[in-house]
């Protein structure tokens, strides 16, 4: 035991001690939370939002298109097809694509990196708060769709949309895992992001369909792919695995994930992209 | 109780054949603080980097009061403050924002964050900026909420590079006094910088670095002593009230005392000759004079070419 002025090694000069990092994950979100709704970037991401869902609700109520007026389950259908994904993708650009890549290009991992605190506990508060802010603006669009929906068809919602709102979420969440590991890989932001989204909005679901059509294989390994789920479950009935079709001499053979294997394949993506992307931010220099 | 330290132990990092740094071996031990000299791309940032964790040494060991960085940097920056050259801070935060965020990481208790904010915030003179934006704040401005974060949890040790970069003259001295202020509070302090003046005001003990080598690391007399020209010297003393042209007169007329000049009302520079022996006699006559001084060290221009001399031999 010492005396007055005594202290002990992992505390500082009045003897406190270091947060868990547990702790220091929800400052981290919470401070970057904070800095990420206060950006451009999330109010031009709320205004696309608000803007494709005005554009739906006029365009319904106007021409009250019978594929969206037929039954509540075909309502969700046609109304989540249009632009659910693509919100998620766009949130997943916008608030992953730098979030690493910026940390080292503008410097501000500088500020962050030098106190107490582990890489991994950075990254993962980084990405909590990345997932909040897209939740954040999906909800914008959830509620705008709820609302069309109570409007015509009462506040029967199918529970297929429950599902499918849960599959948008895990499709969320691994969209952020790989724009995380590509936000890791890269030196520069500006990259980062237009790798994430070339990525997302044009390479896979070309791959998807050469891979389908041309080579005539399921494309397992195609995060787009496993995000059919989302579309799918709200289709009754649940389109089949495995359809061909004989167009005189040639077959023609369309995939449709599985709920099971969709949810795997998103799964997976998310796993191992961001277990990936943290051992690339573990391992880079801040030089 | 332990004291504070830092550790070097062959120190080495190399980019692909070039290496930045090599072999540094260093062990700064206790309060005080030591000044980290060199030329533009000596070393000096890349081996403040791995001290905290921030790149990886290529061989070689970091630690922090023996607790090495790369193995558990956690516990290792646990008593730590640092500023790394210019960090950028996110631009949506306000200034007092992004030091909460820094002290709540830090572990400062919730009941007296708010206080340890303020009181760093007013260390830096940013009082006015408090809710400003750091996005839209200067470099100058950015460099003391910097500055902020690394003392906002009072930590025991401090790494500094080259704090005052990117300040105007008032702001560098006024960094220098915040420096100084932190230097009574009994801690270590390792801190890079190309003011001489600065460094031999402030530190006790200097390490040299070139080349990715260390040249020297010695007590700040000792090193310009020894390569003192002939048996010349120029020290600096400090007094803590104006001085008066009759204690100049008394002074100049000290045996040994060659020359003077009153660089500020309450700060001498003096030529001595005579070796170790006639400045502890001129020291001793001065403070016998009863004209209130209060320091006594080589003057920067004696650091300053000691420096020269060893940076020179050693290209
Ligand atoms: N990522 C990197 N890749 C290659 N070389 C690097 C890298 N980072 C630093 N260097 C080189 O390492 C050397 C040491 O750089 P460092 O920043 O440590 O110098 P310094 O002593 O801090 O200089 P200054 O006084 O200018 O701040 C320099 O020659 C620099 O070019
Ligand atoms: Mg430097």
């Amino acid at each position: 035991m010492g005396g007055p002025g005594e202290r002990t090694r992992g505390a500082d000069a009045t003897g406190r001690s270091i947060p868990g990092s547990a702790s220091q994950l929800k400052t981290i979100a919470k401070y970057e939370l904070m800095n990420y709704i206060r950006t451009r970037r999330f109010y031009v991401l709320l205004t696309i939002t608000l803007i494709m869902s005005g554009l739906l609700t006029a365009v319904v109520a106007l021409y009250q298109p019978a594929g969206f007026l037929s039954s509540p389950l075909g309502f969700y259908s046609s109304w989540w097809g249009m632009a659910a994904t693509y919100i998620l993708i766009l949130s997943g650009i916008f608030f992953g694509g730098d979030a690493i890549s910026g940390e080292f290009q503008n410097k501000t991992g500088y500020f962050l990196v030098v106190n107490p605190v582990k890489r991994s506990t950075i990254y993962a508060g980084k990405w909590v708060a990345a997932f909040i802010a897209s939740l954040a603006i999906f909800s914008a669009f959830v509620a705008v769709t709820v609302a069309n929906g109570a409007y015509y068809f009462g506040l029967d919602v199918p529970y297929q949309f429950g599902l499918s709102l849960a599959f948008s979420v895990l499709y969320l969440m691994s969209i952020l895992g790989v724009t995380f590991f590509f936000s890791a890989i890269f030196k520069s932001a500006s990259i980062s992001i237009l790798v994430t989204a070339i990525l997302f909005l044009f390479a896979f679901s070309l791959t998807q369909t050469l891979v389908s059509n041309l080579a005539q294989m399921e494309p397992w390994f195609l995060i787009t792919y496993g995000a059919e789920v989302i579309g799918n479950v709200l289709k009754d009935p649940y389109p089949t695995h495995i359809v061909t079709v004989q167009l005189g001499r040639v077959t023609f053979t369309t995939y449709n994930a599985p709920i099971l294997n969709g949810v795997a394949i998103m799964a997976a993506y998310f796993v191992i992209c961001a277990a990936l992307g943290l051992v690339i931010f573990e391992r880079r220099d801040f030089s | 109780m332990t004291d504070p330290s830092i550790q070097a132990v062959e120190l080495t990092k190399c980019y692909n054949s070039f290496c930045a740094l090599s072999g540094l071996n260093l062990r700064l031990e206790g309060a005080k603080c030591v000044g980290f000299l060199g030329p533009n791309g000596a070393g000096k940032t890349t081996a403040l980097k791995m001290l905290t964790g921030m790149i990886r040494p290529t061989r070689g060991k970091a630690l922090i009061n023996g607790i090495d960085v790369q193995e558990n940097k956690k516990a290792a920056l646990s008593t730590c403050g640092a500023l790394i050259e210019t960090p950028e801070i996110y631009p949506a935060l306000s200034v007092k924002e992004a030091l909460m965020m820094v002290a709540e990481i830090r572990g400062v208790p919730s009941t007296v964050r708010k206080d340890a904010v303020m009181k760093a915030i007013a260390e830096v003179k940013m009082e006015e900026w408090i809710d400003t934006k750091c996005g839209k704040l200067s470099k100058g401005m950015k460099q003391r909420v910097n500055l902020a974060a690394a003392l906002v949890s009072d930590p025991i040790i401090m790494l500094l590079d080259e704090p005052s970069s990117g300040l105007d003259p008032r702001g560098m001295a006024e960094v220098r006094e915040i420096v100084k202020g932190l230097k009574k509070k009994d801690r270590l302090i390792f801190m890079s910088s190309h003011l001489l003046g600065e460094v031999t005001e402030i530190c006790d003990e200097v390490a040299i670095l070139d080349h990715g080598k260390l040249l020297a690391y010695d007590k700040l007399e000792r090193l310009t002593s020894a390569l003192a020209v002939g048996n010349t010297k120029e020290c600096e003393a400090s007094f803590s009230r104006d001085l008066g042209s009759d204690a100049l007169k008394e002074i100049a007329s000290i045996e040994g005392v060659t020359g003077l000049e009153l660089v500020e009302p309450k700060r001498l520079i003096l030529r001595l000759e005579g070796g170790n022996e006639a400045q502890e006699r001129a020291l001793a006559k001065i403070a016998g004079l009863g004209v209130g001084l209060i320091a006594f060290r080589p003057s920067s221009s004696a650091l300053e070419e000691t420096y020269l001399r060893l940076v020179k031999d050693s290209r």
